[in-house]
């Protein structure tokens, strides 16, 4: 499988000190039907005070990855290779030790904040409880003055009143910004941020993303941004990894992957964007669809819609990437034959 | 060459596909691998082959009885004992089962047959199907149904008849309901919209349309119905009011028993109440079985 | 809130009324209350009575007039023992009060650790054994189960360690002459209530294991995991608590049929109940019983119908009273 050896491997050490290193990670989830594959071989780091972007496809990995990294996926899944964080090796620790990161060191914003926040508690008992859980000396006062602080930082007006409410007193952005407010309130090093804004409307979704912004100006803390949105990337992120069909394809700043994409699908998704500082004839999309799990080809998932697919080198392909330029590498193996074809 | 691996059983399911035949032996191959639901289906074959094989597979003939004998336990000879009138009790729990059986049957077919009319009459007319449906089942929800069962049998006697019609009568409600719901939710279906805008009659509809989404949901119903039904009878019989000696059913056996508590022919009470608690159980195993063939998503 | 309650009350009378009407119809076209007098031959008393009770009006004139009756307490006596109506069916209540609140009481508790239990340890060996039992409790014909019991758990081990006396007793509530709370309460209540139960405990053990598998499969479970918040404190505070608002619901519409319900068990155990009071009373053809018998079950499962709205309304800050 692994058999490149005429492309230089690129070496993962990123100029900031990393926050969290991801290395050959593997989820495979047993079904009844044989062995789905959702994360194949994926490698990346994240810097501290960093943001990036993990964009892709949904089926293509980002989210399990995620999950991966808080041990929050299902009894069936398999994870293998290796996650540090700080050093620590997250897969070997005890789910109780786990639990002293989660939330604490690395917390989540989940997609659907209707269904993610607890129909039955008062918002500020939830964020409270965030709180609590990892210091439980604090007092009720305390917890009451902190919750209604993340309330007001994550701007959502009279916070006091809000407090005592339920989540579906909240509109779809207010209560986006609970999750947010519930993420960030013990000042994590890492926020994994699961498609954010998927469910708003648009100007919401401009808020929501707003909020972010400032909150990590004002905590510094790193960001890992899952969408399937190429603008709020661009708007976001450092950084930039691409997800096809549980592999990386694409890795590099978001300005040379934004500008120069080397590998055939970030192009594709690129071009399938509309644009309006640059007149295009027609939108154009990428034939076919997304491999399903159990019926991916060999080598490159992506070779069956590729345009500029070698069968013989491509099905070859493994997980490793090939650097393009500083820090941007890509997983097309054909990517020094294919470079100006744009 | 990409290697493609051939998908291994329904990639994506769309609801035209689940009905054509291939859906249908999914179905079929979903209920099998449900071990208990097959468990129960030949469990229960086996039971009725032997009750209503009774003249073929029972030791002894009918009513045979041996006053000489009397009670006795079991034996090599009579596997169950014998009663009071020395009847060979295996023999004679077979031959109840018949009645029992047929009793739980009839009361299933009647009910759900009439409950699935009146509430696909009601879910997809409305009006006053509606309203009889809602009305009904509010009485039934505010008195004891054995009370209710009790009184109308009290009143017309109790044959087998007229148990199964007074089971039916209370029983069509439950089936009513579930498939006004369903018909309802079902009607505003495109593929309902689009056979209504090419003209099709409301009877067409319903019976092409309509019931064969419903099918899942009747089987279902009805396993439950006749499990419902034996209980019940059983019940009534203990009262007082069910199926009357010299007629015998596994309630009236068990009626019979019932005052043999704590004498040593208490050993009379066990054999029928296994044959209800066994045949319910069935039951309530292929209704688990036709739940999950029905439904892959609605499994808890 | 109050006018919620107020306005569920006053539309259960047009459905409480129609089905006291029906039975109304119904009781009397089944039985002739004078059935006893007929036989007399004394024409003139026969006469006397028909035109005391109003029998020879139309039924529904009848009915009104018994209604008024009814209402304003005249509930009559009973044809049966000769006895007050109302004296009766109070007692029979108050003695099915207390099957209901024991067995409503033991069966939540059991069904609710059970359903916890068999939930968060999904297919353990644990779970198997009780699911297995529940299967085996729904399947189970209540009076077969009662004589099993008292066979069991009263004639045996009186019978194999020679005892004066069963463990439990399975006759009535009380030994003749005693009466209160004490340990000879508890062995005549002991048998009845766990046939009651049984039922009970094995269905609301299956609905409370099924509601808490779907609380815990929810985003906000996972969201609680991600917070690191101890698996003890989700199953508490977020699982039990989501799956506790409908787990409510289904036990107070359970209760309510019980009240009516018990026709079984009080015969099995001879208590002077409800159940018994009806048995009693129709195989009697004592109409007057019967019809007020009906009226008070009705009533009692309009008021926990009511009951399992209102609990389910406090326990889930999403449902808004109208």
């Amino acid at each position: 499988m692994e058999a490149v050896s005429h492309t230089e491997v690129v070496s993962h050490t990123a100029s900031p000190p990393e926050l969290l290193r991801v290395r050959d990670l593997t989820v495979e989830y047993r079904t009844d039907s044989g062995t789905a594959v959702a994360v194949e071989g994926l490698s990346f780091d994240v810097a501290e005070g960093q943001t990036l972007g993990i964009v892709g496809e949904s089926g293509s990995g980002k989210s399990a990855a995620s999950m991966a990294i808080m041990g929050l996926l299902p009894r069936s899944a398999r994870v293998t290779g290796s996650i540090r964080f700080r050093g620590r090796e997250l897969l070997s620790l005890a789910d109780s030790e786990l639990r002293e990161i989660r939330g604490r060191r690395i917390a989540v914003i989940f997609q659907d904040a209707l269904a993610a926040l607890n129909p039955m508690m008062t918002v500020g008992a939830q964020i409270a409880e965030a709180v609590r859980v990892h210091d439980p000396s604090t007092s009720r006062a305390s917890l009451v003055e902190r919750a209604t602080e993340l309330l007001d930082v994550v701007g959502i007006p009279s916070p006091a009143t809000r407090l005592g409410q339920y989540p579906h007193e909240f509109s779809g952005g207010m209560r986006q910004r609970v999750m947010i407010a519930m993420g960030i309130a013990n000042e994590p090093d890492i926020l994994i941020a699961d498609e954010p804004t998927t469910a708003l409307d648009v100007t919401v979704q401009a808020q929501v993303l707003d909020v972010i912004r400032r909150v990590q100006e004002r905590t510094r803390t790193s960001v890992m941004l899952i969408t399937h949105d190429l603008g709020v990337v661009a708007g976001l992120a450092d950084r930039v990894m691409v997800m096809y069909a549980g592999r990386k394809v694409e890795e590099g700043p978001v300005e040379p992957v934004f500008y120069e994409p080397s590998h055939p699908y970030t192009r594709g998704l690129l071009a399938a964007l509309p644009r309006i500082d640059r007149r295009t004839a027609r939108l154009t999309q990428i034939p076919g669809r997304p491999p399903q799990p159990g019926e991916r080809p060999a080598g490159c998932p992506f070779q069956p819609r590729c345009p500029h697919a070698e069968p013989a080198v491509c099905g070859d392909a493994g997980t490793v990437p090939v650097a393009v330029a500083d820090s941007h590498s890509t997983a097309c193996v054909r990517v020094h034959e294919i470079g100006g074809d744009r | 060459m990409s290697v493609q691996r051939a998908p291994v059983g329904p990639v994506a399911e769309t609801a035209s596909a689940r009905r054509d035949l291939s859906g249908r032996r999914i179905v079929a191959k979903r209920f099998l691998r449900h071990r208990l639901a097959a468990a129960g289906t030949v469990a229960l074959l086996a039971l009725a082959t032997c009750c209503f094989g009774a003249s073929w597979i029972a030791p002894y003939p009918r009513n045979a009885q041996d006053l000489l004998t009397g009670a006795r336990q079991p034996s090599i000879a009579h596997w169950l004992g014998t009663d009071d009138l020395g009847r060979d009790y295996l023999s004679e729990v077979l031959y109840a089962g018949q009645v029992s059986l047929s009793i739980g049957l009839c009361v299933a077919v009647l009910s759900t047959a009439l409950g699935t009319l009146v509430g696909a009459i009601a879910g997809f007319t409305g009006g006053w199907a509606e309203e009889v449906i809602m009305r009904v089942t509010d009485l039934f929800l505010i008195v004891p149904g054995i009370a209710v069962l009790a009184l109308a049998l009290e009143g017309l006697g109790p044959s087998p008849v007229t148990i199964v019609l007074v089971l039916t009568g209370l029983g069509w409600t439950v089936i009513a309901r579930v498939v006004r719901s369903q018909v309802i939710s079902l009607r505003e279906k495109e593929f309902v919209e689009a056979a209504r805008v090419i003209g099709a009659s409301g009877v067409r509809i319903i019976t092409r349309h309509l019931l064969p989404n419903l099918v899942g949901v009747i089987a279902v119903n009805m396993s439950l119905a006749v499990a419902g039904a034996i209980i019940l009878e059983s019940t009534l019989s203990f009262l007082g009011f069910g199926i009357q000696p010299p007629q015998s059913s596994w309630g009236n056996l068990l009626t019979q028993a019932a005052s043999l508590v704590g004498t040593p022919k208490a050993y009379l009470l066990y054999a029928p109440g296994a044959a209800i608690l066994l045949t319910v159980l069935a039951v309530n195993f292929v209704g688990d079985g036709l739940r999950d063939a029905f439904d892959p998503q609605g499994r808890k | 809130m109050l006018r919620f309650v107020i306005r569920r009350l006053v539309y259960s009378v047009p459905v409480v009324a129609a089905a006291s009407l029906i039975l109304f119809w119904g009781v009397r076209s089944t039985f002739d209350p004078l059935a006893k007098l007929r036989q007399g031959h004394d024409a003139g008393a026969l006469r006397r009575e028909v035109a005391r009770l109003g029998l020879d009006r139309p039924v529904l004139e009848q009915y009104v007039l018994w209604m008024k009756a009814f209402a304003t307490g005249g509930w009559g006596t009973s044809t049966r023992t000769g006895g007050d109506v109302r004296a009766m069916i109070g007692s029979a209540l108050a003695t099915t009060v207390q099957l209901v609140f024991w067995g409503v009481l033991l069966a939540t508790v059991l069904a609710l650790g059970i359903g916890v239990y068999s939930a968060v340890r999904q297919y353990s060996a644990g779970d198997y054994v009780l699911t297995a039992l529940s299967y085996l409790g729904i399947a189970m014909p209540a009076f077969w189960c009662g004589l099993i019991l008292i066979q069991l758990l009263a004639v045996w081990p009186k019978e194999r360690f020679g005892l004066a006396e069963p463990p439990l007793y399975f006759v009535g509530l009380h030994s003749p002459g005693r009466s209160g709370f004490d340990m000879d309460y508890l062995r005549h209540l002991a048998l009845p209530v766990i046939t009651l139960t049984i039922s009970l405990i094995a269905s609301w053990s299956r609905f409370s294991r099924a509601s808490m598998l779907e609380a815990l499969s929810s985003d906000y479970v996972r969201t609680a995991r991600a917070k690191g918040v101890p698996s003890r404190q989700i199953f508490v505070r977020h699982a039990l608590r989501n799956s506790l608002a409908s787990f409510v619901t289904v036990v107070a519409l359970d209760s309510a049929i019980l009240f009516g319900g018990l026709v079984v068990t009080e015969q099995i155990y001879a208590i002077p109940g409800m159940g018994r009071l009806f048995l009693a009373s129709m195989l009697a053809g004592d109409v007057f019983v019967l019809i007020p018998w009906m009226l008070i079950v009705a009533l009692a499962t309009v008021l926990f119908n009511l009951a399992a709205d209102l609990g389910y309304a406090l326990l889930d800050p999403r449902v808004v009273l109208r």
